[in-house]
């Protein structure tokens, strides 16, 4: 079902007026409001009164996460404290987080936003919603819930953690919708398997999947695994958290909320922007955010734009489903791999879904990568020659996909870490 | 006839071979025999026990990858010539043998027993037999 036909269904023409209204406004909030994007703008020699409208956002500057890094933690905020109802912030592994503020219009925003992907997902009132988000400063578990309750879903904020006590919510009180990550799906599925629960007892039928980049075969994986249906839906915490965007039945990429949002592809390296259906990096401006907004801001994710109306009758652009960033691409050798390139042949070789870790070294002055997936009782045959064929045949095909030669290590099951959110899938031990 | 050997994935790190028989003993299960084959990042270990089921279970309640294969046992006279005499009956009705493996079940008796892992379990046993070969039951094989 379609949420919100008005915005959902617009005319491309006059969705283009409306963000093009926005966006004059939103340019002139920050200049006045922003003390970090008058100065930016100064530099760049740009005044508000440039930007006339959607044809004019390539005139205006990026804003990088270093930007939002150093302005931490509540610099770039454009309303006073008092009107920020909400914080948030992104985990910070590379250092200080990045800290996001929401006013209470901004809330009802975020809620409207994950209504229409929830429901372009197929999720309805008489779903029964198990959120496995953190609860925290992740926006991952709010965000969620506020919206799945607009809804009007029964949720079970079930947050992380406890594998087999989730399991045991989903059976006693009939599941129907799981909202995870795409790593912890697969994990529970192995654990429910494990434990010799029948999967068929279980209601579940939709998966909303998010919070990381996952391939097309690990989605076939998760669907035949649980019996599901496996949607994605993107979202960062510095544009709003999940809500971004999300995919229609269609499957023909995740629509983007375009009344809140311009996307655009640039050119990761030079930064100038590409076309529809040219793969890049994506930026998003904010068009209605009153305590955080953000101009044209680099999301280091992969992807491509497409403005064709959709079967499902939306007529919002649509994104390809994200599989890499411009950061967790590894050069080796000069070569851009990206690990979603080898779990899709990792799961081409096996058949299943892959435990999985790249290591990447650098002996001498070349750059190594070793693929240790974990091996699985399906995978035995208790012959050597089987064990070595596979070997040979996964080492064959990343030959294939990546034109470099990877070595391959079976390793013994649970030797690889499990992640209950998103999953580490790099170890990178170069020194450089 | 056909003897029901655990396959045994093992990782080359320290402690895993020790492991498996840890966990055996414990459960008060003894190793008839064993071969371990190897290479630089992983073993195969395989192993006839006096209970191939249990030892199965417990094994992969213990996170082992473990697999059960059906080998044949044959006792060959512990002479000079004594295997060289089966393999070239194997061989005349084409039975190929992926690996095999010899331990000495009892010596007063001066056989050795060799277990052979062929691609037709049934058609080794018949041609073994017809060919006046000893092929041990199984159960004996579990008991030794």
């Amino acid at each position: 079902m379609i949420w919100d036909k008005k915005y959902e269904c617009m005319d491309r023409e006059q969705l283009r007026g409306l963000q093009s209204e926005r966006l004059v406004k939103v340019v002139q909030r920050v200049y006045d409001q922003v003390p970090f994007y008058r100065q930016l703008f100064e530099q760049e020699g740009i005044e508000p009164t440039d930007i006339k409208g959607v044809e004019d956002i390539s005139k205006l500057p990026f804003t990088t996460k270093d930007a939002l890094r150093d302005n931490y933690p509540f610099g770039l905020f454009a309303e006073p404290m008092n009107k920020i109802v909400r914080l948030h912030a992104s985990s910070g592994t590379t250092g200080k987080p990045i800290v996001v503020g929401y006013t209470q219009k901004d809330l009802n925003t975020w809620a409207e936003l994950i209504a229409r992907i929830v429901s372009q997902a197929g999720v309805t009132e008489e779903d029964v919603v198990q959120i496995c988000f953190g609860y925290g400063l992740f926006t991952g578990g709010f965000g969620l819930h506020y919206g799945l309750e607009k809804v009007g879903t029964t949720i079970i904020p079930a947050s992380v953690g406890n594998t087999r006590r989730q399991i045991m919510l989903m059976e006693d009180f009939g599941t129907t919708v799981l909202v995870s990550t795409p790593s912890y799906a697969l994990y529970m599925a192995e654990v429910i398997q494990e434990s010799g629960i029948d999967l068929d007892r279980l209601k579940m039928r939709i998966g909303l999947f998010g919070a990381e980049p996952w391939s097309e075969s690990m989605r076939e994986q998760i669907q035949a695994k649980w019996g599901i249906t496996a949607t994605d839906n993107y979202g960062l915490s510095e544009i709003i958290g999940p809500g971004v965007s999300g995919e229609c039945l269609e499957f023909k990429g995740l629509h983007i909320s375009e009344d809140h949002f311009i996307p655009e592809i640039i050119d990761p390296v030079t930064g100038e922007s590409l076309g529809f259906g040219q793969e890049g990096e994506l930026v998003f401006t904010t068009l209605t955010k009153e305590g955080f907004p953000v101009i044209r801001y680099r999301t280091k994710d992969i992807s491509i734009l497409w403005d064709d109306v959709c079967a499902c009758g939306r007529t919002t652009a649509r994104m390809k489903k994200v599989t890499g960033r411009t950061d967790d691409m590894m050069i080796i050798r000069g070569v851009n791999v990206f690990p979603s390139q080898i779990e899709s042949v990792l799961m081409e070789v096996k058949g299943l879904a892959p435990i999985y870790q790249i290591i990447v070294d650098r002996k001498g002055h070349l750059d190594n990568i070793e693929v240790q997936v974990e091996m699985e009782k399906e995978m035995f045959t208790g012959s050597f020659r089987d064990l070595e064929a596979m070997e040979n045949k996964i080492r064959g095909k990343l030959n294939t996909v990546l034109s470099i030669d990877v070595r391959v290590k079976l390793v013994e099951p649970k030797t690889i870490q499990r992640s209950e959110g998103k999953a580490k899938r790099v170890i990178d031990k170069r020194q450089i | 006839m056909k003897v029901n050997q655990l396959s045994v994935f093992l990782e080359n790190k320290s402690g895993r071979l020790a492991r498996v028989t840890k966990v055996l003993g414990e459960n008060n299960i003894n190793i008839r025999a064993l071969s371990i084959a190897d290479t630089t990042d992983f073993g195969i270990l395989r192993i006839i026990v006096s209970q191939p089921k249990e030892a199965y279970n417990i094994l992969r309640s213990e996170g082992f990858v473990v697999t059960e294969t059906d080998v044949i046992a044959v006792c060959i006279p512990d002479k000079p010539g004594g295997l060289g005499q089966v393999l070239e009956v194997l061989e005349k009705q084409s039975v190929n043998i992926e690996y095999l493996y010899a331990f000495v079940g009892n010596t007063s008796t001066k056989n050795a027993l060799v277990v052979f892992r062929v691609e037709d379990c049934d058609k080794a046993v018949e041609v073994l037999k017809s060919n006046g070969i000893q092929v041990v039951d199984e159960e004996k094989v579990y008991q030794l």
